[in-house]
């Protein structure tokens, strides 16, 4: 018994526990089968599958399956995700006050303009990856090429504008004009994306140089200001003259008026008299003389009254009460 | 028992054997993949560009793996000087792709070594293009005309004509390059200039000349404010002197004409007949006495006068 129980219990034991091992691997096996034969894509991707490396299929978002143990694999693409790229600046930290690095990106924004001048440039490009074979396969690295190419795109569209244009009028034309250049250029290096656009944010002189911008807005408004106050005076003096000449005019007219019908009344009241003195001449010119003389004697403080025969001028007869003192 | 034991031993070696042949002569080639298989460092067959599942004689053949995919190539910037000597850093990058795996890893081994090569030649190529040109025709791309933008005082088309452009001067670089490339195996997709700039010392002295541009806008911008402010006060004055004497002559015109018509009415009246006159005369010099004498005067008359003929005389005639 003794000798024989342990062997015969190590026995049961032993081909108990090989198959119990034999199991237990079994049912591992057949979890790890189920866990590695279904994968889930999420809605914004899409799952490129390769079995022994070799593309097989494209598989959309939800439940999908796959042959374990590294037959097939999954890629996940986000096919319908906007992707940025920022030039010339970083973001850190979006939200509502989105910091931003503080870092110096000259190196990327600052370049030259087609009249040898240099301005600074930001932009972003928004892309998404339109499809997910070239992208992950026809080119290494695309997003760094897209970075490359948008660059170089960048400034051979900026050195064909003068700086005038690029910091004014031009910005609108240059995005889209890169917009247009660089979804010719990834289609020609098949990297798969589609741009959907270009954005300048900052468009800036150099550091160094823009004071003297600002200078010349600050003249530009120093003219606008010279100008108005200028025409503020002009318009405080010319109403007020031509007011003024009106008044002028307009006295006149009231002048040639009165002028006229007192000229009117003297004929009028002349002719009137005049046909009365034809009528009786001498005595009427008598009347009128010895009226006129009473009215003027009246009015005279001193009179003398001189006779031929006494002679010269000292014999005088003093009219006045207090005459002659 | 130990018979069995031995058998199950012997079993697992085999298959221990077995799986390590099949690893050996199987091999995975992926999408972004191309293989060559070399025997004892000779290379055999053609290259392995198909992706998925391959196989080999185990141990005594190698497999060398290489990217199929376009890769980058961003060369160092470039201090170059330009044929109208100015002083500027040139970065370029380059798609390239690995066309002949072959020749590749005959030529270069691995792309640590293309890029040695990529370097030298791309570089060169890139050297010699631009000491050859003056700088507008690298920085730019056609001969539009630029918007003149009156508001701040622009000269007219301040480009200067360019008969090459950028473009173009990347396309000879390409071409050239591409030559020399195709010897190692290499395609060339793309080289374009990246950035293009001035050096340090140079771009101090840009900024300077920007500045004193500038300065000279905004110093028209303040002249011809005083100017076109003077103006306006000039025309002020003028308008003032034109609307003055313009009221002055009119004012006066009417009263010119309006003493006219009294003269005319007056000399209607006084002047019909000799009468008229003398009677005229008559009666304004009445009037005159009465207006022009008052109490301080001295009025001398003499006996002989009509008035007071009668004092000295009741006949007096």
């Amino acid at each position: 018994m003794d000798q024989a129980s342990p062997i015969n219990f190590k026995n049961f034991r032993s081909g108990n526990i090989f198959k119990k091992i034999i199991g237990i691997i079994i049912a591992i096996m057949a979890l790890i089968l189920i866990f590695s034969s279904w994968f889930t894509i999420s809605p914004e991707e899409v799952g490129v599958v390769l079995r022994f490396g070799k593309y097989q299929r494209t598989v959309e978002s939800g439940l999908n399956f796959k042959i374990p143990f590294g037959v097939e694999d999954v890629l996940k693409v986000p096919v319908e995700r906007q992707l940025k790229m920022e030039f010339g600046f970083r973001t850190l930290n979006p939200g509502i006050n989105t910091e931003y690095d503080t870092g110096d990106y000259t190196y990327e924004s600052l370049m030259l303009t087609g009249d040898l001048n240099a301005a600074n440039v930001e932009w972003i490009v928004q892309y998404r990856i339109k499809d997910p074979y070239q992208f992950l396969f026809k080119v290494r690295n695309a997003t760094s090429s897209l970075r490359d190419v948008t660059e170089s795109l960048m400034q051979e569209v900026i050195g064909d504008r003068t700086v005038n244009e690029v910091l004014t009028v031009g910005r609108q034309e240059i995005a889209t004009l890169v917009t247009v250049k660089l979804q010719e250029i990834t289609n020609q290096y098949e990297m798969g994306i589609q741009v959907d656009q270009v954005v300048l944010q900052d468009v800036n002189p150099p550091d160094k140089v823009k004071p003297s911008f600002n200078r010349v807005n600050e003249a530009q408004q120093e003219k606008e200001k010279l100008i108005n106050q200028a025409w503020s005076e002009y318009n405080k003096i010319i109403p007020k003259a031509k007011g003024d000449a009106e008044r002028t005019i307009e006295e006149a007219k009231g002048y040639a008026l009165e002028r006229i019908n007192k000229a009117k009344g003297d004929a009028n009241r002349f002719n009137a008299l005049f046909k009365e003195y034809m009528k009786a001449k001498e005595v009427t010119m008598q009347r009128m003389y010895l009226e006129t003389m009473g009215a003027v004697l009246q009015k005279v403080g001193k009179k003398m009254i001189v006779d031929d025969k006494t002679g010269g001028i000292l014999p005088y007869l003093n009219l006045n009460q207090d005459g002659g003192k | 028992m130990f018979q069995s034991k031995g058998k199950t031993i012997l079993f697992f070696v085999i298959l221990f054997f077995l799986f390590i042949t099949l690893m050996g002569s199987t091999f995975e080639v992926s999408e972004t993949e191309q293989v060559i298989i070399t025997q004892f460092g000779k290379p055999v067959g053609n290259p392995i560009t198909e992706p998925g599942l391959h196989f080999k004689v185990p141990f005594i053949q190698d497999t060398h793996f290489f990217d199929k995919r376009y890769m980058e190539w961003d060369g160092d910037p470039n201090q170059i000087t330009t044929k109208d000597k100015r002083y500027i850093k040139v970065d370029t990058y380059a798609r390239w792709r690995i066309s002949d795996p072959l020749l590749f890893f005959q030529r270069v081994r691995d792309e640590r070594g293309a890029h040695t090569r990529l370097d030298d030649i791309l570089d060169g190529e890139t050297r010699n293009a631009i000491a050859n040109q003056n700088l507008s025709e690298i920085v730019r791309s056609t001969n539009r005309t630029p918007q003149i933008n009156e508001d701040l005082n622009e000269q007219e088309n301040s480009f200067l004509k360019i008969e090459i452009g950028r473009d173009k001067i990347a396309k000879t670089i390409l071409a050239a390059a591409a030559l020399k490339t195709k010897d190692l195996g290499i395609e060339l997709l793309d080289i374009r200039f990246k950035r293009i700039n001035y050096i340090e010392e140079v771009q101090q002295k840009i900024f300077e000349r920007m500045i004193s541009e500038r300065e000279r806008i905004a110093d028209k911008f303040r002249s011809e404010g005083q100017g076109e402010a003077l103006k306006i006060l000039g025309d002020k004055e003028r308008e003032l002197k034109k609307i003055d004497s313009e009221a002055y002559k009119l004012a006066q015109t009417i009263i010119g004409e309006a003493d006219a018509e009294a003269t005319k009415i007056f000399a209607s009246a006084y002047n019909q007949s000799q009468d008229a006159r003398d009677f005229y005369r008559f009666l304004k010099t009445m009037e005159t006495y009465l207006t022009t004498l008052n109490e301080k005067d001295l009025l001398i008359l003499s006996t002989k006068g009509d008035f007071f003929k009668y004092l000295d005389n009741k006949n007096a005639k």
